[in-house]
């Protein structure tokens, strides 16, 4: 018997990325000592190099290899942009405060790398097997990332805290596949699209599978109600895992979400939409008015990023091309908002301490006047004040809702946005009218001060000049998904 | 008494529901908690195997096989980082488990 070998060219970019973390992990073993600085610049410019193959090499023509495992289109190409600059710029952040805690081991740019490699497989997944096999591959390494402070005790508690309910998040997946499976004979998305058109299999056994799919997804995008992990793990993980956390795998898990709803179950949006509309008010309301209490900085970012997500699921509640389009520009105006904010986290240090209550940032307005506006900046642009990009990024998704006739939602979803306004602007009013805490330290690395640069600038009233070529490239990724 | 698809699926089922009540009512001990994980997954194994039989498709037990593997890898790591755990704290409880709550 022989077997046609299949087709790579669509998949080089992942078995570039595969090989290249592994050519670094033996870099790492064998440089031992000190290769942490190394190791971690070599793997920003692998990430590049990946970014130029996928933009030049493989391009936005959908094609599918490996027997239908692995399909590349422009809606991969956008969403592995986004992951690639989300784990790139990450990773730049942290290495001050890795250096600085003694954890600047080289194995931390390679399990980013190799998550990074997880979500690319994700967001290309056309198979349930694909696509548990690189959710598994991201989670298994975000595991570790969250415990990689091994000798501090909040950050294995979030470790141990991700892992268990990770595990139970991959458990119901599985449920929901072995029933997909079961009820209409096939795990391939094209294959379940087709067999769900037929009406034949479209039971309730196809249906449960589906929620608890959906269930499973919900988890990794940390919506309520399986958001439990996220304020614990924020707040437990090193800052830079943390901004890690909150930019790539939010991107890649909604990706995912977005591509299994309509490449397998197209034809059941009227079941499935019911689900994501809940799951999405749940998600909006919890992070609007929990975050209200909350004094430590990171776990009030886990709260806005919940929020956050009930928001760009309202573009996916609305089942239609534009919604895929909204829910598109909304992440990627939502990881350069969350970037900037984790990069204002991260210069907050005192006495060589990091410091995470929002007390601390007390009339920084003061003692450092470009931070404070920066942080400004980007508590406006979350909270979705007009002029500023994440105004653009709600108003998309609303929009995109009620062309879909879901006016409702989008009222709830202006209700929350006016709720969480509460506690984003509380945070420019410590900062601008509170009595100074005392200085921060000033920031030896250049990372840091140009994360938040170019993203409080992205986010100004500048993005009126970006926002029409963003969406003009999230409709060319969101044509690709529907047809 | 003919032993069909539906007795696999309910002991699956079982088996599964099983698994989720274990890691939310047991107060003890994690290691209780990565078994329940393991009799989850093993639930799903079973409803793969069972539906690859009835529908004559290999597609299932193909799965199985890639769960298993994963599987592994998962326990090593929750052990890994369990051990991590249990040197700074000194304990393993469940009720211990709470430096950071709200």
């Amino acid at each position: 018997m022989t077997a046609d070998l299949p087709s790579f060219a669509p998949a080089l970019p992942e078995i570039v990325l595969a090989l290249g973390a592994m050519a670094l992990l033996m870099l790492g073993v064998f440089r031992s000592g000190k290769a942490y600085t190394q190791v971690s610049t070599l793997t920003v410019f692998l990430f590049i190099l990946v970014g130029v193959l996928l933009v030049a090499y493989v391009g936005g023509e959908r094609s599918v290899t490996f027997s239908g495992l692995f399909v590349t289109d422009s809606f991969a190409i956008f969403s592995k942009i986004l992951v690639l600059v989300g784990s790139g710029v990450a990773l730049m952040m942290s290495s001050r405060y890795m250096a600085d805690h003694g954890i600047d081991r080289f194995e931390y740019p390679v399990l980013i790398a190799l998550a990074t490699l997880g979500m690319m497989i994700m967001i290309s997944a056309n198979n349930l097997l694909s696509l548990y096999v690189g959710l598994e591959l991201q989670s298994l390494a975000l595991y570790v990332l969250a415990a990689i402070h091994r000798n501090r005790n909040r950050a294995t508690e979030a470790g141990l805290k991700y892992f268990v309910l990770g595990a139970l998040s991959s458990g119901m997946l599985l449920y929901g596949i072995s029933l997909i499976y079961g009820f209409t004979g096939t795990i391939s998305f094209d294959l379940l699209a087709d067999s769900v058109k037929t009406g034949e299999h479209a039971g309730i056994g196809v249906i449960v599978g589906m929620v608890f799919l959906i269930a499973g997804f919900a988890f990794k995008i940390s919506a309520v109600p399986f958001h439990m992990w996220t304020p614990d793990v924020y707040e437990g993980a090193p800052t830079p895992v943390t901004a890690f956390f909150a930019a790539a795998p939010k991107v890649a898990a909604l990706a995912m979400f977005v591509r299994a709803m309509f490449g397998a179950f197209g034809e059941l949006v009227t079941e499935w939409q019911q689900v994501v509309i809940f799951i999405s008010i749940a998600s909006m309301i919890v992070g609007a008015v929990i975050a209200i209490v909350q004094t430590n900085i990171k776990r009030l970012m886990a709260y806005s990023s919940i929020g956050h997500v009930g928001y760009a699921l309202v573009g996916l509640a609305a089942g239609t091309e534009a919604g895929v389009e909204a829910l598109l520009v909304y992440i990627a105006i939502y990881m350069t908002m969350t970037l900037g904010s984790f990069a204002a986290i991260l210069s907050m240090r005192r006495n060589g301490q990091m410091v995470e209550e929002i007390g601390d940032l007390a009339g920084l307005s003061q003692t450092n006047l470009p931070l404070a506006i920066g942080i400004a900046i980007f508590m406006f642009s979350l909270a979705g004040i007009p002029m500023l990009a994440g105004f653009f990024g709600k108003w998309v998704v609303f929009w995109a809702a009620v062309e879909a006739g879901l006016t409702p939602l989008a009222i709830v979803g202006l209700l929350a946005s006016v709720i969480s306004c509460f506690y984003y602007i509380r945070i420019v009013k410590v900062m601008f009218f509170d009595e100074p805490a005392g200085n921060f330290d000033a920031d030896k690395g250049r990372a840091i001060p140009l994360v938040i640069g170019v993203s409080a600038v992205l986010h100004s009233p500048v993005s009126f000049l970006l926002i029409s070529p963003l969406i003009a490239a999230a409709a060319w990724a969101a044509k690709s998904l529907i047809y | 008494m003919e032993i069909g698809l539906a007795h696999y699926l309910a002991v699956a089922a079982i088996l599964f529901v099983f698994g989720v009540f274990g890691i939310f009512l047991n107060r003890k001990n994690v290691i209780i908690i990565l078994m329940s994980v393991e009799l989850m997954l093993l639930a799903v194994n079973i409803n793969l195997v069972a539906f690859s039989t009835a529908l004559g498709d290999l597609v299932g037990q193909v799965f199985a096989m890639f769960v298993l593997t994963v599987a592994a890898a998962e326990a090593a790591i929750g052990l890994a980082i369990l051990v991590i755990y249990f040197r700074n704290r000194g304990s393993i409880a469940v009720e211990d488990i709470n430096q950071m709550k709200g």
